[in-house]
């Protein structure tokens, strides 16, 4: 398997502005050094509760938010290191579905025009091809050709999300981010997105990069998850590995947390105490100390190192570092 | 009038009147709240589940709105009789309601102290100095820390959870009979959202008091409710006890509301390998399909599905479902 795109200590910190003379006062810490890759076809989550950075990571993988610190590379090339026209060209390939089906898609444009947009911008598909392809966008993500005159507000939520998702196929993209791509939808309907999505990712060829808060989807949809907290990975595993060994006490705090749609399974619900910290004063130590139930004396002066606890399975607590003696 | 029921809702009819036409959100619901109990309203957005909250409490926006018809039964009197005036003793007091997003439900030019203090001074008659330590306890009591500083503190300075339980110490301040839950924490984090469900169901055991939880989160519900009632286009498609409904679904619309939620933990374990999906979207209320609104999703649809609307069949003790496939021949 070959690495696709990969972030190297990336870091995005935005300044706090104030006074007249907007002088910075401080940082949120959004993103504070997080590695990670994406392979060629796999399915990669990222999960982790509001701002925990797992959308700014994403934003910055798209280049649509600038990172302050670290690498970006696609393809080994440096991402930074790219001219303008460089970088255009690779945002082809790369492409992003949106949350809110309702704010992304533009009201005064038909579903055809909204499209067709991407192609315009990068000059492909023009003249007679267009017709062709839009009609076969259309098709794949299961609306019709007819459908692509009407205007947005004609859809229901679902159908919504499919038009975004057609948008994003539009120019033949390798990698597709989606952040948060069921969670404003309903129940019924989120299944039918989950569903196009494994199969748009096996028909094309795709490697997907879904941001997510919700456990249950990211398990369905991934091959390898990542656990953010407060800027920082905490863990990386397989979603078997994840799910069924959580080694980092703030996975199994958020696995027990998760509501399960099964009155009979046994829960053995750990409860976290206090809010999640922000990220413009992060803990000092491991950034979880404030609410870990398993806490000792390093923890809030020392940040746990990944260790390696098995085949890409990775944890950064100190409970599993050779120092504590554990 | 009468009810053996802390609450009882009987055919309740709720429409809106737009430019478009009339949405008929709550198309004859019935069902009924014992004390203590909690109940699970479920269903996905527009099938009238908080449309049906709104009734009950009577602060639905009138107009568009009104209530068409039924009856709402709460200590031996009809709340779609009462005027305002009379409402007013009732809400708040003995029946609160709590809602989804905090920041929009409290007032931010008030202190948290304020709005609490004001439950206690309307309905228990206390002074403004009692009311004040009367609320710090109850902040004390929905675990935020520091209550006495908190209570002179805005909602801006509070973080979303701790908005919520702000939120529930307001709704419980006056030991209400019943509490409406609207998507409590649909708003909130998975860890936050499992501290104010903990903090919910304790202090239901401390004060007796009834729930009425609305979501869409079948988790939440399966984790909180001892009885369920499942809603479609306006009406209740299917009632039972937690575990009956998650173990013996019967209506097609539930099964496929079950199987087409991925289950934590299930793809690991190897438990379930793929999703199924219920085809179409939720009908619209302008235009709500004639016999059963469910048919035109639904894989075992019926000729008699189009032609005629099916009543709710009891089929088991406390389990009802509004379907042909249950309703026997000669009921037909």
């Amino acid at each position: 398997m070959s690495t696709l795109l990969q972030a190297e200590n990336l870091e995005v910190h935005f300044p706090i502005k104030k006074g007249v003379f907007s002088r910075t006062v401080g940082y949120v810490y959004a993103v504070d050094g997080v590695d990670f890759h994406l392979n060629k076809g796999e399915t990669l989550g990222i999960v982790g509760e509001s701002g925990c950075g797992k959308t700014t990571a994403g934003m910055a993988v798209m280049g649509l938010t600038p990172a302050t610190g670290g690498r970006i590379m696609f393809a080994d090339r440096d991402l930074a290191a790219m001219r303008r026209y460089e970088l255009k060209k690779l945002r082809s390939s790369m492409q992003l579905i949106f949350q809110d089906p309702y704010s992304s898609l533009n009201p005064r444009m038909t579903v055809n025009q909204i499209i067709a947009d991407p192609m315009d911008v990068h000059g492909v598909y023009l003249g007679r091809e267009r017709k062709d392809r839009l009609a076969f966008l259309l098709e794949t993500v299961g609306l019709t050709p007819e459908q692509g005159r009407r205007y947005p507000h004609e859809f229901s939520g679902g159908q919504r999300q499919r038009i975004g998702i057609a948008r994003a196929l539009a120019l033949d993209p390798s990698i597709i981010i989606g952040d948060e791509p069921v969670s404003a939808l309903d129940v019924s309907i989120q299944a039918q997105i989950i569903n196009l999505l494994l199969r748009l990712k096996r028909e094309f060829d795709l490697s997907l990069m879904v941001i997510s808060h919700d456990l249950a989807v990211v398990e369905y949809l991934c091959d390898r998850i990542i656990v953010m907290y407060v800027g920082k990975i905490i863990e990386e595993a397989k979603y078997a590995d994840l799910y069924k060994t959580p080694l980092h006490p703030y996975t199994q705090a958020l696995l027990s947390a998760a509501p399960v749609s099964d009155p009979l399974r046994e829960k053995n619900r750990i409860l976290l105490h206090g809010d999640v910290p922000s990220p413009i004063n992060p803990p000092t130590g491991c950034r979880f100390h404030t609410r870990c139930p398993k806490r000792m004396d390093i923890c809030d002066k020392v940040e746990p190192e990944f260790t390696e606890m098995g085949e890409g399975h990775r944890v950064a607590c100190h409970l599993y570092t050779a120092e504590s003696g554990v | 009038m009468k009810s053996e029921h802390l609450l009882e809702v009987l055919d309740l009819k709720t429409s809106f009147y737009t430019f478009e036409g009339v949405a008929r959100a709550v198309n004859g619901v019935s069902y009924y709240l014992d004390k203590g109990e909690t109940l699970g309203i479920v269903g996905e957005s527009g099938c009238g589940k908080s449309v049906t909250a709104s009734s009950v409490m009577r602060i639905l926006p009138e107009p568009p709105g009104k209530i068409e018809g039924g009856t709402i039964l709460f200590d031996n009197q009809d709340l779609t009789k009462l005027s305002q005036k009379q409402m007013r003793r009732i809400r708040g007091g003995r029946i609160a309601m709590i809602f989804q997003e905090p920041m929009t439900s409290l007032n931010p030019v008030f202190t948290i102290g304020n709005q609490i203090s004001e439950m206690f001074i309307l309905h228990k008659g206390m002074s403004r100095r009692e009311a004040m330590e009367a609320s710090a306890d109850m902040l004390d009591r929905v675990q935020i820390p520091a209550p006495k500083a908190r209570v002179h503190e805005y909602p801006h300075q509070l973080s979303g959870g701790m908005r919520q339980r702000a939120m529930i110490a307001m709704a419980l301040a006056c030991e209400p009979e019943i509490l409406i839950a609207d998507e409590p924490t649909t708003a909130l984090d998975v860890t936050v959202q499992a501290q104010i469900l903990d903090i919910m169901l304790k202090l239901k055991e401390d004060t007796g008091t009834a729930i009425q939880m609305i979501t869409h989160d079948l988790g939440v519900i399966a984790e909180t409710s001892n009885r369920i009632v499942v809603m479609y286009a306006g009406k209740v498609v299917e009632e039972a006890g937690t575990v009956e409904l998650f173990t013996k679904t019967l209506h097609p619309y539930t099964r496929g509301l079950l199987a087409s939620i991925p289950l934590l933990g299930s793809r690991s374990a190897g438990t379930q390998q793929s999703l199924s999906e219920i085809k179409g979207t939720v009908p619209s209320l302008f235009e709500i399909p004639s016999g059963c609104a469910f048919r035109q999703r639904c894989k075992h649809a019926m000729k008699i599905c189009a032609e005629r609307e099916p009543e709710l069949e009891q089929v088991g003790s406390g389990h009802a479902v509004r379907c042909w496939l249950h309703i026997p021949q000669e009921k037909r």
